[in-house]
């Protein structure tokens, strides 16, 4: 690296801040069945889980060097302030379904910011929308559904072949297959998540010619990658801990077992196929079969419908920011440092707003959340005392 | 535009048969271990040898999750 301009600089934080909401929007997927069990004590979960996010960024990078050749056609003229403004667009998404407790995809985030980055800039020969409907739209409905679909069956197994068994030694088994589980889940995420940011700053330095094109990810952009998704991951997301713990259905260890092996196969064969599939989507579809294969059978379908609903708007959403910033991005200087200003006073509110409810450690588990996703931003009064107790 | 639907179905098979593999093999070796401690409540000499076989029997099951975890990794890493 010989010579990099500000604007470079400035992009590549704004990448790792991504990573750094995408590990805390997504420590859930991994350990909020664990957590909600009882396996693993919260802080353990998040450690646990951060530092193998920070493993799994070592792992590989060809998702890294397929990330944005394949959406984005990289020849199209792709600025530096284009892939900041996606990125912006990316976070703030991030940030709001973060504070409504919305188990939504950073993946799909940063697809969309990068769209509607990309559509503003260049125009709608700079997207390949086949690729986008073949690799990212049908795996988001598909492999939720798969993952669903086998969590339910591996439940209804695991409880049929064990029910002759000792109670403790079940309990004892399952809970050290659920933290197995989770933690292949987090390795997993470490791999897939992390290169995703390693793509965006590799792809800026390609662009501003700093590194050859198809160049790999040099050491320092894996490690800080890495980094910055283990950090987030270890502050918790504890607002998407609690909706996917307590707000889709009641966990027990099997069920978590199941879920957690459920997703990490599909992530994993998912990934070896290149689909750019979502550890969100197919986690959280993984519970709702785990929950609907239980012994209860109780899945709260209100939520999870919800939960649907900000799935199917993050990709627009997320494009809709990324595309009004590249406006703003492409005035100059002035428009790529007014629009760092919104990012970061967007990003300061959001945290704000916030504290005012917060969920954290010692409260991830402590109430049955049904609707979490319903709650009004502005704490009710009756809530905000169950907060509290 | 051109879907792999050959793509689609065969991740979807091989997700759904890896995952109720290895909860299948998980929850046989929890069993195992369980048969193992009845058969040592016991405490007869064929008892005795029954726990010895259903520890063999969960090591198996066990191995067979760990080789799957392992094959993953590999999946990942090789990629």
């Amino acid at each position: 690296m010989e010579h990099i301009t500000f604007l470079v600089t400035v992009v590549i934080i704004t990448a790792l801040a991504f990573d750094f909401t995408n590990g805390f929007h997504d420590t859930a997927n991994a350990m909020a069945t664990s957590i909600a069990t009882g396996a693993l004590r919260p802080k353990v979960a998040v450690a646990i889980s951060g530092v193998l996010n920070l493993a799994g960024a070592f792992l590989s990078v060809a998702v890294a060097k397929t990330i944005s050749g394949g959406i984005i056609d990289e020849k199209a003229g792709i600025k530096p302030q284009v892939i900041f403004a996606a990125l912006i667009g990316a976070i703030l998404w991030n940030l709001v379904t973060w504070l409504r407790g919305i188990p939504s995809s950073s993946s799909h985030a940063l697809y969309g910011g990068l769209i509607g980055a990309t559509l503003v800039a260049v125009g709608m020969h700079g997207v390949h929308f086949n690729i986008v409907v073949t690799k990212i739209l049908i795996p988001a409905v598909a492999s939720p559904i798969v993952a669903g679909v086998a969590a339910w069956g591996a439940t209804r197994l695991a409880y049929r072949i064990t029910r002759k068994g000792d109670e403790k030694v079940n309990a004892k088994g399952f809970t050290a297959g659920q933290i197995a589980s989770a933690s292949l889940v987090s390795l997993a995420h470490g791999t897939n998540d992390a290169q995703k940011t390693m793509g965006i700053i590799t792809l800026t330095l390609v662009t501003s010619g700093v590194l050859a094109p198809g160049s790999n990810p040099p050491t320092w952009v894996i490690l800080s990658s890495g980094v910055a998704i283990a950090a987030g991951t270890y502050l918790g997301g504890w607002r998407i801990i609690r909706t996917l713990g307590r707000g889709i259905t009641e966990i027990a260890a099997p069920q978590g077992l199941a879920a957690q092996t459920a997703s990490a196969a599909v992530i994993l064969t998912s990934s070896h196929m290149g689909f750019g599939l979502s550890t969100t989507h197919v986690c959280s579809g993984g519970i709702m079969g785990a929950g609907k294969g239980g012994p209860t059978g109780q899945v709260n379908w209100s939520t999870a419908r919800r939960m649907t609903y900000a799935w199917g708007l993050t990709l627009p959403a997320a494009a809709a920011l990324g595309g009004i910033g590249t406006m703003l991005a492409d005035q100059g200087s002035w428009g790529v440092g007014a629009l760092a200003l919104i990012g970061i006073g967007v990003s300061g509110w959001i945290y704000l707003i916030s504290r005012r409810r917060p969920i954290d450690a010692t409260n991830v588990v402590a109430e049955p959340t049904v609707d979490v996703l319903s709650a009004p931003l502005e704490p009710a009064p009756a809530s905000a005392a169950t907060a509290a107790a | 535009m051109k879907i792999n639907w050959a793509a689609l179905g065969s991740t979807f098979g091989v997700s759904l048969l890896i995952t109720l593999g290895v909860v299948a093999a998980f929850s046989f070796g929890i069993s195992s271990l369980s048969r193992r401690e009845t058969a040592l409540a016991g405490g007869t000499a064929a008892g005795r040898g029954g726990a010895a076989v259903s520890t063999a029997v969960a090591v198996v099951c066990f191995g067979a999750c760990a080789a799957a975890v392992g094959y993953g990794l590999y999946l990942i890493a090789g990629a």
